[in-house]
C-alpha cells in the first residue's frame, strides 16, 4: 500500500536496528519513553523491541487519551447520559472503560442510556439537527489531536444557533503530563527527575505535533536535560526517532528533533492552534489517571461559549473517585511499572474483564502488551517459517 | 341455490407493501407471503409439498448439522446480502467438515413495517444463492415482531450435509509441524459492509467474498485426504479468532507469518483508517486449513486452480506451545501475538 507499506519496511527495519546496535555504547543502557499510546501501540503490533539491542529499552508513557481519563469523568458522562432526554455521543473506545462500581458507558446503554457512538463531532452536530427534542452532549476527550475537532463543531453549532448540543469537555494536553513524568520528587534516587525509572529521552507524538510544533517541547528538553524526538506512528519512523535519540545521548544533547518532518512543523498548524485558542481555555487543574491533579493541563470552554459547555448545562461537579487499590495503573503510566508486573495482569485484569484502564484502550500499556506482547514474558521464542 | 363464491385474495403488493402483524399470524396473510415470496423464490419439490417438514432419503456417510442466525446492518451491501450470506454461511459450516451439504432449513423474523419489495429481493436473492450452490431450502418458518421490536428482518439457516466415508475433519486435529493454508485474502466481507454503514460511508470498491465453498472443499479433500486435518471459515472474529480456536481445541500453537498473509490494498487502506486489524476481521468465503506437511504443496496447487482459492497462500505452521498462543512474526521483522478480539472492534480515538 503506498505511502504506508514504505514504512513498514522489514530490510530498512533491520538496516537501522544494525546502526542502532553499532552505536549504542557497550554497557551504556538507553532507556526512552515512547509518551503517546500510539507509540506503545505500534511497539507492540510490529514486535519493534525484538529489534532492538539488549541495552535500548522503551518505557510507555501516560499519552493514551482513555488511560488517563479518572473514574469521576466516566461517572459524570455515565449521569449524564441517563438523565431523561439526553444523548450522549462518544467515541468508540471509551465505551467500556470502567467507571465506578463497575460501572461503564456499555453497561449504562444496556441500561437504557441513549449513548451514541459517533466517529467525528460532525456525526454528533449531526444528531443534535435531526433530532431537536434531544439534548445532545458530545464527551469530548483527547490530547490536542482531537482538541480542534471540538473547537471546530463548537464553533459550528454556535453558528448553526444550536440549542440542543453542548461539549463536556475532557481535553489535556501533553507538554504538562511529560513534565508530570519528570518533575516528581526524587524518592529513591534511580534518577534525579523519575524517582524510581530512568528516562533518558522522549518520543513525541507527531499527531500532537501537527497541531502545536515542535516549540512547546524545548523549554521541557533544556529544563529537565532530557532529549525529545517527534516522530510517527509508523514502525519506521519509531526506528529512526530510537536512532536519533541514542545519537542525542552519546552527543550528550538535549535537543527537540523533528523526525516527522513530512508533516510538523516547529509552529505547527496555526489554523488549528487559533480554533483552540478561541474556543478553550486553560483549567487551574484537572486530574489525571495516575498522574493525580495537574495544573494547568487541561482546557474547559471559555465564558463566550458557556452555552454550550455540558458541566455549566447540567451543573456537573465532578467526585474524584479512587481506582481500585490493588491497580497499578498510576505507576504502569509514569514508566516505573511494566505492564507484566502489575500482580492483576493477567489474573483478574484482562481485556474482557479491565481492572484499571490501562487495560481497555487498545493504545493503553498494558491491552498493547496482553494483546501482542506477553508471550514474551516466557524464554523461548519459535524460529521464523520461511514465507510461500 | 348459486354456487358458493369463490374465495379471492388480493395479491401482496410487492413494491409498496409491507410486513404485518397477521403476516406471522399462522393464517390466510402467512401463508399468502409464504406462497407468493418464499415458495417461488426457493421453488424445489420437497418445500412444494407443503409440509411442515421436508422427508428425504440420506446417502451413506456422516451427517453433519449446522446453524446460524444471520443479523447484518446494513441488510444490502455491496457483494450480497442478509439472504445469501444466511445460504451461504450455513453451507460453509457444513462444508467445514468435508461434508456434501445436502439441504438448508430457513427461519426468518420478520419487523412489522418491513418493505414486501425487500423481503422479495432477499428471498430471490437466497434461492438464488441456493440454486448456484446445489442446495435446496426445503423448509422454513416465519414470523412476525411488532414494530420495533426487530431490526427488520433476521434469518436463521440450519444445514445438513454428508461427509464421505473415512473422512474426519476436527478442531483437535492440528498437530506440530501441520501447516496452514489460507484460501485468499482477508478482511473483504468486513470492510465492505463497514463501508455501507452510514455513519462511516467511505468510498471502496471492495465487495463481499461471500460465496459457498463447498466445491473448493470436496476437491481438497479429494487431493489431501486424511492429510487434511481441518478447515474452518474465518467468519467473525477473522482469521485470528479461527486460530485461537483450533489452537485451544487441539491445544498447540501456531506460528503465522504476516508477510504470508494476502489483504488486498483497499482493505488495508480502510483498516488503517479506522484501526482496525485485518485479522480480526469477518470473512464470508474464506477458509483456513490445517494439513500435513507433506500434502501442503499439493493441497496449495489444487486450491489455486479453483476460482475460490486463487489467491491460496501458506502462511505458518502449528507450533508445540502448552499456553497456546498464535504468534506471528510480523512483515517488519518482530514477532507478535495474534490474539483473540476483545469485545467489539472498536475504532480509536486517534
Amino acid at each position: 500500500m503506498k505511502y504506508i507499506d514504505e514504512y513498514r519496511d522489514g530490510t530498512l527495519a533491520r538496516a537501522i536496528a544494525t546502526t542502532i546496535a553499532s552505536e549504542a555504547v557497550p554497557g551504556r543502557h538507553y532507556q526512552f519513553m515512547e509518551f503517546c499510546g500510539g507509540h506503545t501501540h505500534a511497539v507492540s503490533r510490529y514486535g519493534i523491541e525484538d529489534l532492538l539491542p539488549s541495552n535500548v529499552r522503551m518505557v510507555h508513557g501516560p499519552g493514551c487519551p482513555v488511560c488517563v481519563l479518572p473514574v469521576g469523568r466516566i461517572d459524570d458522562a455515565i449521569a449524564l447520559a441517563l438523565r431523561p432526554g439526553v444523548t450522549l455521543c462518544t467515541y468508540a473506545d471509551l465505551m467500556r472503560v470502567p467507571a465506578s462500581g463497575g460501572g461503564s458507558l456499555l453497561k449504562a446503554r444496556s441500561a437504557g442510556a441513549d449513548i451514541r457512538m459517533v466517529y467525528s463531532t460532525m456525526d454528533a452536530i449531526r444528531i443534535a439537527e435531526d433530532e431537536p427534542g434531544r439534548d445532545v452532549v458530545f464527551f469530548a476527550i483527547g490530547f490536542e489531536t482531537t482538541t480542534p475537532a471540538t473547537a471546530i463543531a463548537i464553533r459550528l453549532a454556535r453558528r448553526k444557533m444550536l440549542r440542543n448540543f453542548s461539549v463536556f469537555c475532557n481535553h489535556v494536553l501533553t507538554p504538562p503530563a511529560i513534565r508530570a513524568v519528570l518533575d516528581v520528587p526524587d524518592d529513591d534516587n534511580a534518577d534525579e527527575h523519575t524517582g524510581g525509572v530512568r528516562i533518558d529521552g522522549f518520543v513525541g507524538p507527531a499527531h500532537v505535533s501537527t497541531v502545536i510544533g515542535t516549540t512547546p517541547y524545548v523549554a521541557l528538553a533544556k529544563h529537565f536535560r532530557k532529549p525529545v524526538v517527534v516522530a510517527g506512528f509508523e514502525p519506521l519512523d519509531m526506528m529512526q526517532a530510537i536512532l536519533m535519540l541514542v545519537r542525542q545521548i552519546n552527543d550528550g544533547r538535549h535537543d527537540v528533533e523533528n523526525q516527522y518532518i513530512r508533516m510538523v512543523s516547529e509552529a505547527g498548524n496555526l489554523i488549528a492552534q487559533r480554533a483552540i485558542a478561541e474556543v478553550f481555555e486553560l483549567r487551574a487543574s484537572f486530574e489525571w489517571r495516575g498522574l493525580g491533579e495537574l495544573p494547568d493541563s487541561a482546557l474547559q470552554l471559555r465564558e463566550a461559549y458557556a452555552d454550550l459547555d455540558a458541566e455549566r448545562r447540567f451543573s456537573i461537579t465532578t467526585v474524584s473517585t479512587a481506582d481500585n487499590p490493588a491497580c497499578e495503573c498510576g505507576d504502569v503510566l509514569r514508566g516505573r511499572t511494566k505492564p507484566a508486573e502489575c500482580k492483576l495482569f493477567g489474573t483478574v485484569c484482562s481485556p474482557e474483564t479491565p481492572m484499571g484502564s490501562c487495560m481497555v484502550s487498545p493504545e493503553g500499556a498494558c491491552a498493547a502488551h496482553w494483546a501482542y506482547g506477553r508471550f514474551r514474558n516466557r524464554v523461548a521464542r519459535q524460529p521464523v517459517p520461511a514465507a510461500t | 341455490m348459486d354456487p358458493a363464491p369463490r374465495l379471492r385474495t388480493r395479491r401482496l403488493d410487492l413494491r409498496n407493501g409491507r410486513v404485518d402483524l397477521s403476516h406471522g399470524a399462522g393464517g390466510r396473510a402467512t401463508t399468502q407471503l409464504i406462497d407468493e415470496i418464499f415458495r417461488p423464490a426457493f421453488d424445489n419439490p420437497l418445500l412444494a409439498q407443503g409440509n411442515d417438514q421436508a422427508a428425504f432419503d440420506v446417502p451413506a456417510g456422516r451427517m453433519v448439522m449446522s446453524t446460524d442466525s444471520y443479523v447484518i446492518s446494513p441488510l444490502f451491501f455491496p457483494g450480497g446480502d442478509i439472504g445469501s450470506l444466511a445460504v451461504h454461511g450455513t453451507i460453509n459450516d457444513v462444508a467445514m467438515a468435508g461434508a456434501r451439504p445436502l439441504h438448508l432449513a430457513a427461519g426468518f423474523i420478520l419487523e412489522e413495517g418491513f418493505q414486501l419489495a425487500d423481503l422479495q429481493r432477499i428471498a430471490t436473492s437466497m434461492g438464488r444463492a441456493a440454486r448456484d450452490a446445489g442446495v435446496a431450502i426445503v423448509t422454513g418458518d416465519t414470523k412476525v415482531v411488532e414494530r420495533g421490536s426487530g431490526d427488520g428482518v433476521f434469518i436463521s439457516t440450519t444445514g445438513i450435509g454428508i461427509v464421505p466415508p473415512g473422512l474426519i475433519l476436527s478442531g483437535d486435529r492440528a498437530r506440530p509441524g501441520d501447516q496452514v493454508i489460507l484460501s485468499g485474502s482477508l478482511g473483504d466481507h468486513g470492510v465492505a459492509v463497514m463501508s455501507q454503514r452510514n455513519n462511516l460511508g467511505f468510498e471502496t470498491t471492495i465487495l463481499s467474498d461471500s460465496a459457498a465453498l463447498h466445491g473448493l472443499v470436496a476437491e481438497m479433500v479429494h487431493v489431501a485426504g486424511a492429510s487434511l486435518r481441518l478447515l474452518r471459515d474465518p467468519t467473525r472474529g477473522g482469521l485470528a479468532a479461527s486460530l485461537n480456536e483450533i489452537a485451544q481445541q487441539s491445544n498447540v500453537g501456531f506460528l503465522i507469518n504476516e508477510h504470508a498473509i494476502p489483504v488486498k490494498d483497499q482493505v488495508a487502506a480502510a483498516c488503517e483508517l479506522l484501526g482496525l486489524d485485518p485479522l480480526h476481521v469477518a470473512n464470508e468465503g474464506k477458509l483456513v486449513a490445517v494439513v500435513a506437511p507433506e500434502a501442503a504443496d499439493a493441497l496449495l496447487a489444487v486450491m489455486r486452480a479453483h476460482p475460490l482459492g486463487r489467491e491460496a497462500a501458506r502462511i505458518g505452521e502449528v507450533i508445540a506451545d502448552e499456553q497456546r498462543f498464535v504468534q506471528m512474526i510480523t512483515s517488519f521483522g518482530g514477532g507478535r501475538i495474534v490474539d483473540w478480539l476483545t469485545g467489539e472492534q472498536l475504532p480509536r480515538i486517534c
